[in-house]
């Protein structure tokens, strides 16, 4: 662990990005303290207005402070992205320690199953099953958790085969160590590496999901805060009020950017191969 | 062979691997690597699988103890039929069947420090209490040389050779009565070979451990084992007293082999019987004897008929038509022109 973070220090770019993560999840927590109006706060007679002292980031066509409206939109969107990598990563963790263990048709099926969910774009796979469940907040996290759970069986998939391989599985079971007790023993503490990776990419790639569910309307509703909805309702006025779209899709970006940087780095960290 | 029972009988032991392929995943064909051995270990010996890499040593060690499913034969453990056991029947016997691995870099899991990797065997198998085992496990690693503070270390603070005495202390913490050691030394240093070596012996009185020894170092396997059985193409070629193996060997194969051994003078010249070609193919085995295509001594019956594995002296077989009783007449070799008959052969 000690050896990990100073080689997270060395790394100058996941250095950035720990910090982006950290400054976002701090916004998220410190939402209340930070943000100098309520989000759904109306003031009518400052619509549309530009950034100014007041509001730095200016306001919207309903006259609410968009800086507010930004930071209280990072706890909904840290929110969708935790629960839903959550689902994908619990999900996929599951199958994947039973297809990479059992193999042979275990494996066949839950691979061919999961290739179905492959074989679909995200966003539409996530547009079909919000739009049977309903849109919803809580609709949106399980669509995107749906959506990821292929990718985390594959890498969580792969992973267990390869360590499979190490004789001391097989010594495990030549001690008579149950199956249940070599899963969880001796496998799945060593596949995590790549496992929390995918973690930290899913994460940036379900905070963009949500916006994209959020912006074309499955997703969050308004007037909650959400930078997907913050983006579909400026989308009107961007030319003459550029302010209303720049400042959340600037926060998406650096948002997204930071998990990726983070994500990048720490998959070159825990690389066993570089030890 | 001896009138007192065996601790493990083998009999008739095959591990064919079927190679599949394309979508209908048909059988293309089957590679034997263990193709009907069958020997015997007594109480407190040591046997000795010998043979060239690929000749099917460990899948037969680890067809015993089931990590690869055995496809036919007989295995008797003190007199019972363990290959009908389901798996929890075999799993509980695993406590008196133990496996030392080859790599100790790989066979233990490094994310365990050595108190969980010594306490892991023990939780299994519920043999004792938590407090119980904490002094068990202090005992083992005091018997295979480790210290008390060493036990909370992981395996890679440790150097190859003290690995494997972690190795070893895994496997006897329970008392098992068989212990298979797969090349348990092969991955070591000369010189740390000889401790583990020894390390292994004296455990073996003390504890009245029967080994399987797997190897193929001869020279090793000459100073370990009781008897030795030596292996080509998945069949047993010979077995026999380990004095009397290294003496007088009888099959040709044994002789070729033995003659590999660096001589331990330089000066001292050996007759080397250089064989020509490779190992066959396991999955397309010659006809015959396996041996035959290179065998300087083959003749016509050796592609016809598969020699019989049978004892010639007492204690000693052979799977060889030179000693085949019914045969005698030509043992004597300088009677038979074998140089025309390997000719007619190829």
């Amino acid at each position: 662990m000690k050896q990990f973070l100073k080689r997270l220090r060395q790394d100058k770019v996941g250095l950035i990005g720990s910090i982006g993560v950290l400054l976002v999840i701090i916004v998220g927590f410190l939402a209340p303290v930070i943000a100098p109006y309520s989000p759904e706060q109306m003031f009518t007679e400052h619509t549309m207005e530009g950034p100014s002292g007041q509001f730095i980031f200016g306001t919207d066509e309903f006259g609410r402070d968009i800086f507010s409206r930004i930071v209280y939109g990072t706890q909904v969107s840290l929110k969708v992205g935790l629960i839903a990598v959550g689902v994908g990563a619990t999900g996929g963790l599951i199958f994947g320690l039973l297809a990479g263990y059992f193999q042979g048709k275990t494996d066949q099926v839950i691979m061919r199953i999961m290739d179905v969910f492959f074989a679909f774009p995200d966003i539409l796979l996530a547009l079909t099953i919000v739009a049977v469940l309903g849109p919803s907040v809580t609709n949106t996290m399980i669509a995107i958790g749906i959506v990821f759970t292929p990718v985390f069986t594959r890498v969580v998939r792969g992973t267990v085969i390869s360590v499979k391989e190490n004789e001391y599985i097989t010594n495990a079971v030549a001690i008579g160590v149950s199956p249940v007790k070599i899963i969880s023993k001796h496998i799945t503490p060593n596949i995590m590496a790549p496992f929390i990776v995918q973690i930290t990419l899913g994460l940036s790639g379900a905070i963009l999901t949500e916006a994209a569910l959020s912006f074309l309307g499955l997703g969050v509703q308004p007037p909650d805060p959400s930078w997907g909805v913050m983006l579909n309702s400026s989308r009107a006025y961007m030319e003459f009020a550029p302010w209303t779209i720049l400042f959340p899709a600037g926060a998406i970006v650096f948002t997204i950017f930071c998990f990726n940087l983070l994500g990048d780095s720490l998959r070159d960290i825990l690389d066993p191969k570089l030890k | 062979m001896s009138t007192k029972q065996a601790m493990l009988k083998v009999s008739d032991l095959k591990k064919h691997f079927p190679q599949k392929s394309g979508i209908l995943q048909r059988t293309k064909n089957v590679v034997r690597a263990v193709d009907g051995i069958s020997f015997e270990i007594n109480e407190e010996e040591t046997f000795s699988l010998v043979g060239e890499s690929g000749c099917g040593k460990s899948t037969t060690g680890r067809s015993i103890l089931r990590l690869h499913e055995p496809t036919s034969g007989e295995i008797l453990y003190n007199g019972t039929d363990i290959m009908n056991y389901s798996k929890r029947e075999f799993r509980n016997l695993r406590r008196d069947l133990q496996m030392i691995f080859q790599d100790p870099y790989s066979s233990l899991n490094p994310r365990m420090t050595v108190r969980n990797l010594l306490l892991e065997p023990l939780l299994t198998h519920n043999i004792c209490s938590k407090k119980e085992a904490e002094q068990r496990i202090i005992d083992i690693a005091e018997k295979v040389g480790l210290s008390k503070e060493q036990i909370n270390r992981h395996p890679h603070e440790f150097s190859g050779g003290q690995r494997q005495r972690i190795s070893i202390a895994r496997a006897l913490i329970l008392n098992p009565k068989v212990v298979i050691l797969d090349e348990a030394v092969s991955a070591l240093d000369v010189s740390i070979q000889a401790q583990i070596l020894n390390l292994l012996i004296e455990l073996q009185q003390e504890l009245k451990l029967t080994y399987l020894f797997i190897s193929h170092d001869l020279n090793v396997v000459r100073h370990v084992s009781d008897r030795v059985g030596v292996m080509y193409l998945g069949q047993m070629m010979e077995t026999a007293k380990t004095d009397e193996l290294y003496s007088d060997p009888l099959h040709p194969y044994t002789k070729s082999l033995l003659s590999a051994i660096p001589s331990n003078h330089p000066s001292e010249k050996k007759e080397r019987i250089i064989l020509q070609g490779d190992v066959p193919d396991p999955s397309n085995p010659p006809s015959g004897c396996p041996f035959r295509l290179r065998c300087p001594k083959a003749h016509e019956r050796c592609a016809i008929e598969k020699p019989v594995y049978q004892e010639v002296k007492e204690n000693h077989w052979v799977a060889c038509h030179l000693y085949d009783q019914s045969n005698l007449d030509i043992t004597n070799e300088s009677d038979y022109n074998f140089g025309e008959a390997t000719k007619v052969l190829k």
